[in-house]
This record gives C-alpha cells, structure tokens and sequence, in this order.
C-alpha cells in the first residue's frame, strides 16, 4: 500500500432497494488505526451503509465508490471482499442449523486466509482461548451456528468470529445494542484486543454509552441517508456528556422536511 | 445458471457404458420368459412355482396412481428382464472388464484392494459379479452371497424367510419383483454374532432397455447384529428404466439390523429426459422382542423415485427408525417416506425426513404411523423437513396417523424452509464461496440423517449432495 492510498475512503455512495433510495450521498474516510464510531436515529440507513459496504445483493448501489487499500470494493463479490480482510458484525445475525460454531469457523479461516495452512489442532486451541476471553462458555463451540442463540449470545458470536478471523477492517453494526453493561464490557475487550494500527473499525450505534469503552477518534451522524455532522474527540466527548438529545433537535427538522 | 454450472450439473460421473456382451432373454414378458430365467439360474421347482404364482397374480393388478408422482404408462412388454454379462470362467477377458468397472465406479473387487471393513457383493444388470470377505464372513457362520446362490446352496433358509415380510401380492410392483427377479442379496447372521464388518451391495444397470429387479434379504437370529450398506448407479440414457427392487428384513430376538442406501441412479437429463424409474418395496419385520430395525437413505438420483422403506414392530419393546435425506433437482420427482406399524407393546418409532428440492423438481414426504388396538404404551416421534432452494421447486408432506390404542403418544414435527439470502450473504460475508454457502446450509439442515450413516458413506453422501446442488442458486 502507498502512502498516498487511503485505507478505506467511501465517496459519494448512494444506495436504494427495490427503487426507495436509502443512502443519498455518502461520504466517509477511515485511515489505518483508526477507530470511528457512527450515529443515527432508526431508520436513517446505517444497515444500509454497513451491508453495502459488505455487498449485501438486496441494495443497489447507483453512484459513488467504496475503496479499501486500493481495491475497489463495488467491484467484488462478499467474498472476495471478506478474504481482502473486510469484516462486518452483523446487526442481526442469521441461525445456520445444523452447522457447528467449530466447524463453521474453520471453515471460514481457511477461506479468508487461503496462503496459510493451520492445523485443526492448533485452530481450536486458539478459539478456545478466544471464546475464555470473550467470558463464553465452552460449549459454544460445539453449539448449531446462532441457532436459538440469546441476543447477547450472537452478539458475543460476531465478536468471537471477528477475533477469530482477524480482519483489517471492520464494521460493527449495534454490536452494543440490547447488552448489559457486564457484556458490553466484554465485547468493548474484544474489541480492543484487536483495535490498534493495522486495524481500521467503524463503530455503528444509537447509544453514547459504548463510547465510554470503545473510544473512537471521530465521529459522524447519519441522517435519512447523509452524514449530516462529524467531529473530532470533542464531538465524542460531547455525546458522552450530553447525550443525544440535542442532535435530534438539531437535525431532527431535516428529517421531517425531506 | 451460469453455463459453466449447468455443465457440472449434467456431469453425472457414473453416466458410462460398459461394451461387454451380454446373454439377454428378448423383451417381453410371460410364462415362458420366468421359465427361462429361473432355468438360467438352475433354479429348484417351488421357486418357479413361487414366481409364476406371483406373475398370475400380477396380470390382474392395476398399476397404483395414488404417488404424487407424474408418468406415462410403463409398457412391460418394452422391457428386458434378463440380461447377464457374458463373464466368469468360460471368458477372463469380460471378467477383467467388470472388474474394471466396478473399479471406475469406486467398488474395487479384487481381494487386493478390497475395501477393508466393507464386504461387497457387485451385482452388474441381472447377475451377481463377486462377492468379497467370504471366508472370514464363513467362518462366523455369516452368510453373504448373491440370492441365486442362497437359492440353491441355502434353499431352507431362503423358503423361510422369503416373501414372508413383503409377500407377492403385497403390492403391484413387488409382485412384479417377485416373478421376474433376478439377483441381489442374500444375509445370514446366526444367533449371537455381530458382523465384524459392514456388508454392502452395489448395483449397476448397464444394459439399454433392461430392468434390475433386484431382490435383497437379510436375516437376524437372536442377537446377532448386522449393518449393510447399498449403492447403485447407471449409465445416462434419454431412455427412461425401470428398477423395482424389493428388500425384506428379519430381525428376532433382541437383533439389530441397520440398513442404509446411498441412492445415485441417472436422474434423467435437465430437461427430464431419461433417467430411472425407481418403484422399490423396503420392509423390515422386528419378529423378535427388543429387535431394533433401521433405514437410513439418502436419495439422490433416479428420474422418479417411489419409495417407502417401513419397520412392522411386532416384538413387544421393538423399534423402528427411519432416517432420510430425498434430494431432487432439475425435473426429478421424489414420492418417498415410511410406515412405522406398531404391533407390539411398548414399541417405539422414530421418523425423521429432510427433503431438499432445487430446478423445478417435486419433493414429497409421505409417511404413515399406525399403531394397532392391541399394542400398549407406542410411541412414534417424527420430524419432517423440507428446504427449498429457489422458486420454481415444490415440497408436499403427507403424514397420516392412525392411532387405535388411546396409551399411544405420537409427536409430529414438521417445517417448510427456503435457503435465505441472508443465510448465504452471512456465509459469504465470513469468505465462502456461494457454493460452498449452500452446501454448508444444506450439510447442516441434513446432518440429523449423516449422523447415522457409516463414516465413509457419510463422506460420500455429502460429496454427492454437493454435486448434485452445484449451480442450483441464484
Ligand atoms: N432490504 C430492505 N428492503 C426494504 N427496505 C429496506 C431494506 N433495508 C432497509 N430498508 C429501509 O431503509 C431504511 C433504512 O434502514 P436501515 O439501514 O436498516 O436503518 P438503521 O440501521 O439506521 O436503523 C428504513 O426505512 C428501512 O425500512
Ligand atoms: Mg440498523
């Protein structure tokens, strides 16, 4: 990669599913290490930006551009852009019966990380220290992938299969949502384990309270579609103080108006 | 489809001929075409006697309609009921030639490269071409021959047991099995032995416009135990064939059989042209008390499959099991599913049935649970499911219980899913390619049913699903 070649730039994005545009213009660049967290009311598109960055068939992408170290990802298929390491913790993730956590993992690690070939013994020992620090039990790895799975246990399963799989660049969608403190603290460490110079995150959330843990060096707001407000540490902090509320009455006449 | 999918698709890899000459009897059938066969075979008086019975009482049957199941009328005159490789002593070069096929096919014969663990008994159109691991089987007293042989070498054995859990009038086709049957196989497990190894049979349909009525019997006593296993493929052809097999089970006394099918017959082509018709009758009889009886079968193949694999659990603290993954793809179509009877006390059933449908084919479960007046504390537990992948593709489930002892406690599960979008984004999105997406969604939705087989066949089975769902998405 060049110095000059951004890490992962989005640039004009605008997304629609069946003919109802959704994403009217994104802008949006994460440099290497850096962490950035982005907000929104529900609704205003944030699954939307983060499953097209994955490539998600359902959305149409009409104008703009994703890249990720110098590879532009509108060109390749989930896949391809999962083995260029792009990673994304789904908002909702979705029961594979049948299909065992162990198996499934390993699976997808000789798929993203085709050149190295580990052993099945060596990749288990990880996992397991993976799922001790993620405070799950060790069971989970035997368990059907996501099948009758709590809502805090699939959240701990995307983090698991994040540290896992070891991207360079991740997107976490509401990882923080429906969590008690005690879990979000322990998302908030896996997180960090793997937060650090080679690692680009954006943090998609509707509450303040995961900044205190994760903390990111921007952030943006995302209104019906747009980036409508980003900052630096002294946006985060103003958030972590005062809330949300005063964004919703800033911008909340646009959302009415458009 | 892509084009480079469609072709994998119609890569049947057991889609070969075999140029081998073969001793045919002309097509048709009658009188005089059973007494030639059962001459061929050097066969004793009461089993003519037994298969023209079958054949008068055949003429005045009609063909069943009742499948969901959609075919014009088999003309029986069309077909050959005998044709056998002119092989074995008198010609070692054709003998070299089945081997070799059998070989092509993944059945090495030969004793130096036998499969180890697998005993195999190859039958090749009407005849039984070898038979492995006889010796050791001998020596535990094990019967594993060919059903002609056990005609004639085991002729008590074989009047004792045959016809008597699917009789000749039992249905349409098992009658016609009965008069014109050819080979299969015949197993033998005395009192108190567990088979050391798994004992299987492959079948071949090679010849053009012939029938395979293939005739299976397996017996046994007291606590023996036994697992065998069953494979069979046929060369592509637009030309539809039929099979009708039969296979009887007998288990006594606290005996345990396992029975488990990897069905691969030629499907036909894309556009349904050809393939096999496969009509088979699979009963198990738990004759003895605590006798356990299992089928377990994944169907992947055959233009029309129309099958019912069944337990009579008549020993009281019997049971019965039936394990099933039906796959159809393309235009295929799939009437299959069991009939657990419960006739003894205390006799427990277990049905469970995945049925993954792709192309435009059509997947029916049709399953019945009865349990009789006189049998005490049944219970049955079924779990029918159906997965649909794509739009054009039917599932149907007919399940009908007919409970007439009120102790009885019958559940029945059943559920429709579709390979979801979302399900292979989740997996793509992880870096799995669609088809490899798809076959860890469909391996999973049939893990249930692998679980019961063998290793190896487990193996194959989900290979064989993998190829057959190639380029079905999407
Ligand atoms: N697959 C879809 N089909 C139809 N509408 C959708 C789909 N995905 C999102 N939308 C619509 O797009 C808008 C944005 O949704 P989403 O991106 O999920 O918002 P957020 O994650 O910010 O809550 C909503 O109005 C939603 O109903
Ligand atoms: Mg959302």
């Amino acid at each position: 990669m060049s110095a000059a070649e951004t890490y992962f730039e989005i640039k004009n994005l605008q997304a629609e599913t069946e003919g109802i545009p959704i994403l009217k213009g994104v802008d949006l660049t994460i440099r290497q290490g850096e962490t950035h967290a982005l907000m929104g009311p529900n609704g205003s598109g944030k699954s939307t930006l983060a499953n097209v960055i994955m490539g998600h068939p359902a959305y149409d992408v009409t104008e703009g551009e994703i890249w990720f170290r110098g590879e532009n990802l509108l060109e390749l298929d989930p896949e391809e852009r999962a083995r260029l390491g792009v990673f994304l913790a789904f908002q909702y993730p979705v029961a594979i019966p049948g299909v065992s956590v162990a198996k499934f993992l390993k699976s997808a690690y000789d798929a993203t990380h085709g050149d190295e070939k580990v052993k099945s013994a060596a990749f288990l020992k990880e996992l397991r220290e993976n799922i001790k620090y993620l405070e799950v039990d060790d069971s989970f790895i035997n368990r059907y992938l996501n099948d009758g799975f709590s809502g805090g246990e699939k959240k701990r399963m995307e983090i698991l299969q994040m540290l896992t799989l070891k991207p360079k660049f991740a997107v976490m969608d509401e990882t923080d949502s429906g969590l008690d403190i005690d879990a979000l603290k322990v998302v908030s460490k896996g997180v960090n384990k793997l937060t650090g110079p080679d690692f680009g995150l954006l943090v998609i959330t509707h509450y303040e309270r995961i900044l205190r843990y994760i903390q990111p060096d921007h952030l943006h707001i995302l209104i019906d579609g747009k980036i409508v407000h980003s900052g630096g540490p002294e946006l985060v902090k103003r958030l972590e103080e005062s809330g949300y509320d005063w964004v919703r009455e800033e911008f909340g006449q646009e959302v009415l108006v458009s | 489809m892509s084009k480079e999918s469609t072709a994998i698709l119609d890569d049947y890899k057991y889609g070969f001929y075999t140029d081998i000459e073969a001793d045919s009897v002309p097509k048709g059938l009658s009188e005089e075409v059973i007494r030639i066969i059962s001459a061929k075979k050097n066969e004793p008086e009461w089993m003519l006697e037994w298969r023209l019975q079958a054949y008068r009482w055949w003429l005045k049957q009609q063909p069943p309609r009742w499948a969901h199941l959609e075919y014009p009328p088999i003309d029986f005159q069309d077909i050959c009921y005998y044709s056998a490789p002119k092989a074995g002593a008198d010609s070692p070069e054709a003998q070299a030639e089945l081997m070799a096929t059998f070989e092509r096919l993944g059945v090495p014969l030969h004793e130096r490269d036998r499969m180890a663990g697998v005993a195999v008994d190859a039958v090749f159109d009407s005849v039984s071409v070898a038979t492995t691991h006889r010796e050791m089987l001998a020596e535990k007293g094990i019967i594993f021959c060919s059903i002609s042989e056990a005609i004639i070498e085991h002729p008590e054995l074989v009047k004792k047991y045959l016809g008597t859990v699917v009789p000749y009038t039992d249905n349409y086709y098992a009658s016609l099995n009965s008069a014109v049957f050819t080979d299969g196989s015949f197993c033998y497990i005395p009192k108190g032995v567990r088979c050391p190894v798994d004992l299987s049979t492959y079948f071949r349909i090679n010849a053009l416009d012939t029938g395979q009525f293939e005739r299976t019997l397996i017996v046994a006593e007291d606590e023996a135990y036994v697992s065998y296993l069953e494979g069979c493929t046929a060369p592509s052809r637009d030309r539809n064939q039929l099979h009708a097999a039969v296979v009887e089970l007998i288990a006594l006394d606290r005996a345990e059989i396992k029975y488990a099918t990897v069905q691969n017959w030629y499907a036909g082509d894309k556009e349904g042209k050809g393939g096999i018709y496969n009509f088979v009758t699979k009963r198990g009889h738990c004759r003895g008390t605590h006798s356990k009886i299992s089928w377990t079968q994944v169907e992947a193949g055959s233009a029309i499959t129309w099958k019912y694999p069944s337990v009579i659990m008549e020993g009281d603290h019997s049971v019965g099991e039936f394990y099933s993954v039906a796959v159809t793809t393309n235009k295929m179509q799939a009437d299959t599913g069991t009939k657990m009877i419960h006739v003894g006390n205390n006799t427990k059933s277990t049905i469970v049935s995945k049925g993954i449908s792709a192309g435009q084919s059509i997947n029916s479960y049709r399953g019945m649970v009865q349990v009789l007046p006189d049998a005490k504390n049944c219970r049955n537990y079924s779990n029918c499911d159906s997965m649909l992948i794509g739009g054009e593709c039917s599932a149907n489930t007919f399940p009908y219980i007919e409970s007439e002892n009120s102790s009885a406690i019958i559940e029945h599960e059943a559920t429709t899913s579709r390979v979801s979008e979302d399900q292979i984004f989740y997996l793509k999105s992880r870096g799995l390619s669609e088809e490899d997406a798809i076959s860890m969604v469909v391996n999973g939705f049939a893990r249930e049913v692998f679980k019961q087989l063998p290793l190896e066949f487990s193996v194959e089975a989900v290979r064989l699903l993998e190829m057959k769902l190639e380029g079905s998405i999407g």
